[in-house]
């Protein structure tokens, strides 16, 4: 039963995602990282089918960097989720693609926000959001422990909150969670909350997240300006 | 008055009749779509899906596959079945992809094998064009996306891409919903539960290759035992650095027998005591 939730607080948002990959009535993994990182400060958490999730994230990632190496300039968290909402809504009436998702993420002037975007198209921005089954218990739970502005630690404290409902309360509960922050530092992993170790023998070591370095925002990809021409030209005499 | 509905008939580029046109014509000349008889039943969609679900063989499986110290270990059973019918009990179940990549097969046997020999062209293609072996973590998002693509088509298939490269021991789940996962330990098929039992209790990271394959043959064992759609022999290989080895295939009613000795019943027991008195 996939859980998927996201709180946003003072200057960060997090996400958070349960780690099982389920087939019928089998447990296949209980450490599917499924919160991924879409560029520096965006993340992107997914349930749904696995090959639909899996392909249409990583889809929507590879376009927001192909953006960003061809305009010099990152989407911002809202176009981002704009254009993601774009691409499911187009698809939704040929082969739909079976994914809900959150979107958090930090911008320089907006500051953090969170998206909530569901498999039929629907974007909202929120405060706090939650997908998945363990929604019907979540959401009642942000709804009453919610503050705005509230920091890290109560934000957490909330989180823990809502893991503890879902193992009491939800049938099949997922036994580990992934919490990934957003923030001006960047979207990075955060913690985990693990009832189930698989014996995995040595841990292997974490994805790297995709380090994108945009050029800085006076160069222009579309027309080169008469100064980069001389670059080039002083390039081919060496 | 008589409305003329001839517009609405269908097109035909039959030409003259041939007694008209003095010569013999084709009796389904070009244009017509050649035809056969359908078979007579009333829900013909149905009927077809059941037909093609009658003799789509192997349903019932049961394959393993785990990553430990020393390399990544296959096992699988080899019986066949088609609906109740027991088709076969010698299929190779553990496909053969590459020195160094092999491939299980749950589902649909046709499917599985024609798009593993499909990844395996393409991977030596890879080596050719890279001049390096595939990864599998490549090989299998190749056969993963190629799944995607097909998906919701009537693909069966639950696979797993088992194999040793540069970065050590891969072992990867690609299913035909598209989907993938990485992981230590699996098992597909109808015996998979029972099979998952026996493995992740007998599992530990450091175990030796002899203990491992034990390990795997018995979850074999013990799943065919449970699961009446798998059955056979236990073939059991080994990746290593050096590429695939097999290293076992046992009949699973002479394993029966190893692993639990018959001992002598009590009844003959009481016979030849009686038959021991009376002689002496």
């Amino acid at each position: 039963m996939e859980c998927l939730f996201g709180i946003q607080g003072d200057k960060f948002t997090i996400i958070v995602a349960d780690t099982s990959q389920v087939q019928s009535i089998v447990v296949q993994k209980t450490e599917e990282d499924k919160i991924m990182l879409l560029d520096s400060h965006k993340l992107l958490g997914t349930i749904g089918e696995n090959g639909d999730r899996v392909q249409f994230s990583e889809y929507i990632q590879k376009n927001i960097l192909l953006y960003q190496f061809r305009n010099g300039i990152p989407l911002s968290t809202a176009a981002a989720a704009n254009f993601t909402c774009g691409e499911l809504a187009h698809a939704l009436r040929k082969n739909p693609y079976y994914v809900n998702m959150m979107i958090a993420g930090y911008d320089p002037e907006e500051g953090p926000s969170l998206y909530y975007l569901d498999y039929i198209a629907t974007l909202h921005k929120v405060k706090s959001g939650a997908l998945g089954y363990g929604a019907y218990f979540v959401l009642s739970l942000m709804d009453k422990y919610y503050s705005k502005n509230m920091s890290l630690d109560a934000a957490l404290d909330l989180v823990d909150k809502c893991i503890a409902e879902l193992k009491t309360r939800l049938m099949g509960a997922p036994p580990n969670f992934v919490i990934k922050i957003v923030d001006e530092n960047g979207a990075r992993e955060l913690a985990w909350r693990k009832t189930v170790e698989d014996i995995n023998g040595p841990r292997p070591t974490p994805a790297t997240p995709i380090e994108v370095k945009s050029p800085p925002r006076h160069i222009s990809f579309r027309s080169p300006s008469p100064s980069s021409k001389e670059r080039k030209g002083k390039g081919r005499q060496k | 008055m008589r409305l003329d509905f001839s517009g609405l008939d269908p097109v035909s580029l039959q030409r003259p009749c041939s007694a008209e046109a003095g010569f013999d014509l084709p009796s389904n000349p070009i244009g017509s779509a050649p035809s056969f008889s359908l078979p007579a039943v009333a829900d013909l969609d149905g009927f077809e899906q059941a037909a093609v679900d009658m003799v789509k063989p192997l349903h019932g499986t049961t394959t393993l596959a785990f990553v430990f110290k020393e390399g990544v270990i296959v096992a699988a059973d080899s019986r066949a079945s088609m609906g109740n019918y027991i088709s076969s009990q010698n299929v190779k179940k553990i496909l053969e992809i590459n020195p160094y990549l092999l491939g299980t097969m749950a589902g649909g046997a046709a499917d599985c094998q024609f798009w593993q020999r499909n990844l395996g062209t393409r991977c030596r293609l890879h080596e050719l064009g890279n001049k390096r072996r595939i990864s599998v973590t490549g090989a299998s998002k190749l056969l993963a996306n190629t799944l995607y693509s097909y998906r919701g088509m009537g693909l069966s298939m639950g696979t797993m891409i088992a194999g040793w490269d540069e970065t050590g021991p891969g072992l990867y789940y690609v299913d035909s919903e598209g989907g993938r996962v990485k992981g230590k330990r699996f098992s597909v098929g109808s015996g998979s539960t029972y099979a998952y039992g026996v493995l992740d209790t007998g599992y530990r990271w450091d175990m030796t290759v002899e203990e491992a394959v034990e390990l795997a043959r018995r979850s074999i064992y013990h799943a065919t035992f449970r699961d009446g759609a798998s059955g056979g022999v236990a073939s059991v290989y080994y990746v290593g650095p050096d590429g695939w080895k097999k290293v076992s295939g046992d009949d699973v009613g002479e394993l029966h027998y190893k692993y639990y000795p018959v001992s002598e019943a009590a009844a003959e027991l009481e016979v030849e005591m009686k038959e021991a008195s009376s002689a002496s």
